[in-house]
Parts: C-alpha cells; structure tokens; sequence
C-alpha cells in the first residue's frame, strides 16, 4: 500500500494514468485497438499509427520543455516547422535528380541549419537584448510565416523523392522511421541534460535567476542554448511533416503547433513557471494529445465539434493533473496543495527583503 | 505635545509563526498629530507589528483599539475603510493609469451610473494642490512622474479616502535628499491637520529630524518608548541592537593573532576608493590571508554594498580593486569566482538557495557552474563532497535529496555555505550568515569562522550583531548612511560602545 501511495506521489503518475485511461477507453469503442499486425514488413495498427502521427509533436514539447524549464516560452516553433519543410522542399524540388541521396541530405542539413540560425536568433533576444520571451519568440512566430512563404513563392511545393519520403513515412526494421527519429532525440535531450551537468543547471536558471548568477552560472549562455535546441527539434518536425505529405505548405504547415506542444508540456507535469522538468512526462503529455486527436475521430465525432471535444478532455486533463484541484475534490489527506507561502518564517524573511 | 488621549492603542499583541515568535506580547501606541518612529533591527518584529495592524496577519493574542474602540481589521482594505492607511516601500498603485484615476479607482464619483471623468479630475487637482502643495497635471499616467512624486500621490489616495492614522514603511529608501525633505513638509502638515503618522525608517537623521516619539522593538519585545529629544543617538542605537551575550555559546578566548603580524603579508584584496552611485561612497578596504575584517554598521548603511562591489555582483563605477596585488576588473560573479572569491548572501531565499532543488544539488551549484555544464561531477565525487559537508556543518536533516526548501533557516544557511566552501575559496564574504537562525547553529557557523581563517582563509564578516563582529573580527570597518565611517584594529580599546558611538555620531570618537 504505501508503495502505491508513493508511486501516486510521483510526477509523471497522474499523465502516465491519463494516458492509460484513454487507451483503454479506446480499446472499448474500438475492440482492436490494441492488435498491431505485419503487413509487408511493416507494423501497423492503431497504436502504431498514434506514435507515428504524434512522432513531430513529441520533438517539438521535448524542445520546448527545455525552454520552459529556463522560465521561459517558445512560441515560434510552429514557424520554424513550415521554414524548415518549405527550404528542404524547395532545395529537392531543384535537384535534376529528386531521389539522389546526397542532394536530399545536403538539403536536409541546410534546412536544419537554418533552423538553429533561427533558434541562435530567438535566444539573442531572450537572453542578450533582454525581451521577454513570449515577446521575443513572438516575432518570429509571425514573421517566420512570411518567411516561409517567401521560401516557398507563396505556392505549395510538392516534390517526389523516395529518400527524403523515408523522414516521415517510411519505415526501418519494421518500425516507422518518424518513431525512430523522435525516440533518437528525445534520447539525446535526456542524455544531453540529464548526463551532462546542463539539466541540473537549466532547473536552477528557471528557479531563481539571481541566485544561479551569483552562484556563477552563465545563465546567458544556457539559455541560446536552449531555445537553440527547440528549434532544431521544430526543424526535425517540419522535415518529418513536409516529408510525410511530399509536399510544403509555408501557410498552414505546423499550425498551431507552439499550442499543442505548450499543452504537452504542461500536461506532461513541467511547471510554467521554470524550474524542474520531465521529459518522460512531456512525451507522455504529446501522446495523451495524440491519442485524444485519434480517439475523437474513431469514435466519429462530427468534424465541426472535434474541437470542442477536445478543449472538453483538455480541460479535464488538466485539472486532474492539478494538486489543488485534486485536494479539493479527492480529499485533502493525501495530496496537499503545496502552501501558497513558503513554511516557516517567511513573513519575516519577507519583511527583510523589502526593507533592505 | 498635549497628553491626549491615544488615537491608536496596541497591547498585548503576540504573533507566532511556525518555529517562530515574531511579536510576544507588544504595546504600542501613537497619538493625533504626532509622527511616531517604530525603530528596529531587522527581524525585530516592524513589519509584523504592521501587518497585524492593517489585518494583514491575523493576531494571536492583544487588543486594539482605535479612537476608544475595540478593532480587529480582516484585511487592509477594510482598516483603510476605518482610516488606517498604509504606504509600503513599493507603491501599490497602477503606473500605466493616470494620476486622477488612481486617487480615485474603486470610488469613482458616478452620476446615472456613468464615471464623471472631469469631476475626478477636478478633485485630484484640488486634493494635490490643498494638502499636498503638489502642483502636477493628474491626467497624466502616474508612471510619468518620480517615485517621489508617486508616493506623494498614494498620500493623496490615503488621505482623501480618510486617513486618521497614516502608516509610511520606509518611505524614504528610494529618495534623494530634495524628495525627502518635499515629504517631510507634507509630513508635517497632516500632522498639524491631526493626523497620526508611524514612521518605518532605517535612516537615524531622519528619525531625529521629522520624529516626536519612538517605540524600539527587538527581537518581537518592546524595549520601550521615548520621546525622540530625551533619546540619545547612541542610546537607540544600544537599544535596537542591544546585548545577547548570555545566550550564546562562548568561544574560547583564545589570544587573536596580531593584526600586525597578519598585515605584514600582501593583502588578497585591496580596494582603493571603489564605489558604486547611488549604492556606496568609495571605500578602501584591505583583506589579508587568515585575517577576518568585520563590517558593522545598521541596516542600509552599506554593509551589503561593499560586499557586492567585491563580488562583483555589481560593478563599481570607479575606484579599483586588486586582487593578490593584480589590479582586476569584476565583471561579474564568475570573475570573482575564478580568484577564489565566494559570496553567501544575506537574502538565502531570493539570492541563494534554489528552492526547489534538492540539498546536494544546491552544496554543488557553485563548483558545477565554475566547472561548465559539460564536465559534469561524477556522482561518487559529488556524494563524497556532499556527505562530508553535511557532517562537518551538521546539516540535518542529513539526507542530500531532499528539497532545500524544506530545510529550516539555520540549516538552510548551513547549506548555502557549503556550497562555496566546496570551491575551496581564499577569500569567503559572509553577509549576515547567523541571522533568523538558532543559537546552537549561530555558534556553529561562528567556530567555523575562526577555524577558516586560522587554516588561512580571508574573510569578510558581516554581521547586524555587535557581539559577534566584535568576537570574530580583527579588524573592523564601521558603516553608516552607505559610506564606510571609519576602521579599527579590533584590540582591547574596542567594545560594543564604542562601535555604537561611531554609527550613531558618525566618527570614531
């Protein structure tokens, strides 16, 4: 019993149990929900088809978990998906061969570089100029629109390359390739922040600035670092999504993505505010998001309520993941909400601060 | 000043907090057209006395009454309805509104429902000329204009709704010299209009130049109340600081090493004339190895300023600063850092600790950051370091991974100290590091002091406690109204008086 006590204790506890609820509410609506079968090489099933829908999204919240840990936000990551797709789509669609290997990774790396050229910039203007994060992601958030239909000559380009259609729709060793690249990067987020001393480092940054400068940390520097990341995630996403449809939409790629990731994020149990951060529990968060995006339309919802449905799950979601929420509901024995003030003597410690 | 009687009357007032008793059993009173100081040190229990006032807290134990009548006020706005109004440090009203709106918002003078905006104008202007001599354009946003001319403004508000006791925390603290005498002079009028004013400042010339009466409180106690001209300087000075001895654990007194034979070697830091406006007078400072230079001064007076400058937690606008005889710029916390310069902030909560993360990884911080993110401290290296300080400092309770934030103060203070004693530094500036914590771990962090420096170690002690500066120290540099006043050789011709005499004269005898 207390194991289960502390199990419900842990972070990624209630997002872990949500997602199970919602599979295996599927799992009633649909009775084969679960049975995965090998057609050509190739897995498929329902459960497979959520991993590989939800793959872009689960790189675009891991990149934008490290940002949030820093207490700050990244709303340019949806502009950063339709760039990089528009500009690895125009550079194939200029190849005399669109199915040479070499044209189709050269025009991948420059779309990704391009991506981190985005990324340097939105952390020049967090971290050195000093705008507000929202503010400053915001910018390119909407220019970065523009751009990609400047990119892309206000048309959509469809292109007709087998190597860069394996990014998001192929397979390898029977499992989707956009599975494969996600889990790669999530792997190397962790293993980036969780074996390095970076994650230790990116939490104290987003729990109290102040306190990490005076302790030495370049805190600048951290902080390019991790809007960089983001947008090389958002720039893996933008080829997977480009790759998976052999076409680039510069108006309406990666919609409201920055929205969807945020929500994951949030959902995967990373505080809004900075500070402490789960990747594991963000991956979670992008595959209840997918998952719910699947279950409204196996279940038929008509097109024009989906969206209602979904705010509906999301809202619940999110309050059951809300300690507060769940102290006054369930009780208030077990899951306390944390003290709005700190304990102990604070209000003198206050009173200090503001006379001294 | 005529005997009447009290607008205001406090007695008994007792207010504890978990693991604290902020206010036992407090009297206090104020009378119409009188400006009242509430003088103390920090944590004496002003700002709690304050907020129990204002409804802010709610009171354990005590009466209060206004005009004869039993109160209790359940919020500020409901003791500002009853004519009790505050002004804190910051100003609690909207900068991006225009003058005339904030005197007025939430009583907007209406007519069939719709806000009569020439009329509040009309109002603001009169309110601000009449009673505050203060001739502005109050269609203006408020953010337009000084702090000074903002606070003048929240007067305005306070007074207009209906002020009968008017509460200024440390009103001053962000004027220049103009600004507070224009406050003073508005001071002094509402006081002639009857108005009773309690005066929070940490500023001794101003307490004199503008008080009639002063109430000191120390450690939550009343220790008395006295007109301001049969108070000497020097007596609110021993009285707000006053003597603790007993209580603590004496050290050995062992014979302190001469200050002679310390200052023989070339000092590890020499500051000539640094300074910094608006923060601190130049100063010159030496520090030599193994040799504990005190700083003693009240609250405000720049202690914590000079500390900064060497830190480079600030960057001092002129002056210089050599460091083991090199002449160094301190662009930041990282450039003092790489001379083996560590600083423990007097503000654990804001400037120190990360709350949420764990004990170890707070006892780490320091040396990660001068390491870079990319050489991480192998976990066996950080558990070794970790246990051990955690011994040494007796930290408890003794498990590395839990948040720090559920530590107490004390222990809290414990491991923010361990987290630069890890860097192995030369020279340890400790900025008030026995304040809000028990006795016993007082002690302990005083005996860790004397055996840092007698391993060789430089240290800046900062302290609010005479006793202890005096006790550690072989040198001590004594502040006042943010410029150092003088500096002594701590021998046997120094005592706690002569300390006091200095911050309250401003000379050393």
């Amino acid at each position: 019993m207390t194991a289960v006590i502390a199990a419900t204790k842990h972070r990624i506890f209630w997002p872990a149990m949500i997602l199970v609820l919602l599979l295996l509410s599927n799992l009633l609506l649909t009775p084969g929900f679960f049975s995965i079968e090998l057609r050509d090489g190739h897995l498929y099933g329902s459960v497979i088809d959520i991993l590989r829908f939800g793959a872009p999204l689960i790189m675009v919240a891991v990149g934008m978990t490290m940002v949030i840990a820093t207490g700050g936000i990244d709303l340019s990551v949806g502009s950063v998906v339709a760039i990089t797709g528009a500009l690895a789509c125009l550079r194939i669609s200029e190849l005399d061969d669109q199915n040479s290997v070499s044209g189709v990774l050269s025009a991948v790396m420059i779309a990704l570089l391009l991506a981190v050229a985005l990324g340097l910039w939105n952390g020049f203007l967090v971290a050195v100029i000093g705008l507000q994060p929202i503010i400053a992601t915001l910018i390119l958030m909407v220019a970065g629109r523009g751009l990609a239909q400047l990119i892309t000559g206000g048309q959509i380009i469809t292109i007709n390359s087998s190597p860069y259609k394996l990014i998001g729709a192929g397979y390898w060793l029977t499992i989707p390739f956009s599975v494969i690249l996600a889990a790669a990067v999530t792997a190397l987020a962790v293993g980036l922040t969780r074996r390095s001393a970076l994650g230790m480092l990116i939490e104290s940054v987003g729990g109290n600035a102040e306190a990490s400068r005076l302790a030495g940390i370049r805190s600048r520097r951290i902080t390019v670092m991790v809007y960089v990341f983001a947008a090389f995630c958002a720039g893996v996403a933008g080829l997977m999504i480009s790759s998976n449809v052999s076409s680039a939409d510069g108006n309406n790629a990666g919609m409201w993505y920055e929205l969807d990731a945020i929500l994951a994020v949030v959902i995967g149990g990373t505080s809004l505010a900075g500070g402490r951060f789960t990747i594991g529990g963000t991956v979670i968060g992008a595959l209840i998001i997918q998952t719910l995006t699947t279950t409204i339309y196996t279940m038929g919802v008509p097109p024009e309520t989906t969206l209602l449905v979904k705010a509906l799950v999301v809202t619940i979601v999110c309050l059951i993941q809300s300690p507060a929420f769940r102290a006054k509901v369930f009780g208030r024995s077990r899951h306390r909400p944390p003290p709005i003030a700190p304990a102990g003597p604070a209000p003198l410690e206050k009173a200090e601060v503001s006379a001294s | 000043m005529a005997e009447s009687s009290p607008i205001l009357t406090m007695t008994g007032i007792s207010k504890e907090f978990p693991g604290v008793r902020a206010l036992s059993e407090v009297d206090f009173r104020l009378f119409p057209g009188e400006v009242h100081a509430l003088m103390g040190e920090n944590g004496a229990g002003k700002s709690t006395l304050i907020k129990v006032l204002t409804g802010v807290y709610d009171i354990d134990q005590g009466d209060i009454a206004l005009d004869g009548e039993p109160v209790r006020f359940a919020s500020p706005l409901q003791a500002q309805h009853a004519g009790v109004s505050t002004l804190y440090q910051e100003i609690n009203l909207c900068p991006n509104l225009s003058v005339a709106e904030n005197i007025y918002i939430g009583r907007e003078p209406r007519r069939f429902g719709r806000i009569q905006w020439s009329e509040i104008r009309k109002r603001a202007d009169a309110l601000l000329l009449e009673r505050l001599d203060l001739n502005i354009d109050v269609s203006a946003a408020l953010g337009s204009y000084s702090i000074a001319v903002q606070q003048m403004v929240a007067i305005g508000r306070a007074i207009d709704i209906s002020a009968k006791v008017l509460i200024l925390d440390e009103p001053t603290s962000s004027l220049d010299a103009n600004e507070v005498q224009q406050l003073f002079r508005v001071m002094r009028q509402l006081k002639g209009e009857g108005i009773a004013i309690l005066f929070v400042t940490h500023f001794l010339d101003q307490v004199y130049e503008v008080s009639d009466r002063i109430t000191v409180l120390r450690n939550g106690r009343r220790v008395g109340e006295y007109a301001t001209r049969d108070l000497p300087q020097l007596d609110l000075v021993s009285r707000m600081i006053g003597q603790e001895l007993a209580a603590l654990e004496r050290l050995e007194e062992q014979p302190k090493r001469s200050l002679a034979a310390l200052e023989s070697t070339q000092p590890v830091v020499e500051a000539q004339e640094l300074g910094r406006k608006g923060a601190i007078a130049p100063f010159s400072l030496t520090i030599h190895r193994g040799e504990v230079v005190g700083l003693a001064g009240l609250l405000g007076s720049g202690r914590t300023e000079v500390a900064r400058l060497i830190f480079g937690a600030d960057r001092a606008d002129q002056g210089s600063l050599k460091i083991d005889g090199q002449p160094v710029t301190m662009r930041g916390p990282r450039n003092a850092m790489s001379r083996d310069i560590a600083f423990c902030s007097e503000n654990r909560r804001t400037e120190g600790l990360i709350e949420e993360l764990t004990v170890r990884e707070n006892i780490i911080l320091a040396l990660q950051a001068t390491r870079g993110w990319t050489r991480p401290i192998p976990r066996r290296r950080q558990e070794e370091l970790v246990d051990k300080y955690i011994k040494v400092l007796r930290i408890t309770p003794a498990d590395p991974d839990i948040a720090v934030r559920n530590l107490s103060g004390g222990n809290q203070q414990k491991v923010l100290l361990a987290r630069w004693l890890i860097t192995e530094p030369r020279v340890l500036i400790l900025d008030e590091p026995t304040r809000g914590i028990d006795v016993g771990a007082k002690a302990e962090i005083q005996r860790l002091v004397v055996e840092l420096s007698d391993g060789g170690m430089a240290v800046l002690f900062i302290s609010a406690e005479l006793e202890e500066v005096l006790r550690l120290s072989h040198k001590i540099a004594v502040l006042r109204d943010r410029a150092m006043v003088t500096e002594m050789a701590n021998d046997d011709t120094v005592d706690a008086d002569r300390i006091m005499q200095t911050i309250a004269s401003g000379a050393d005898r």
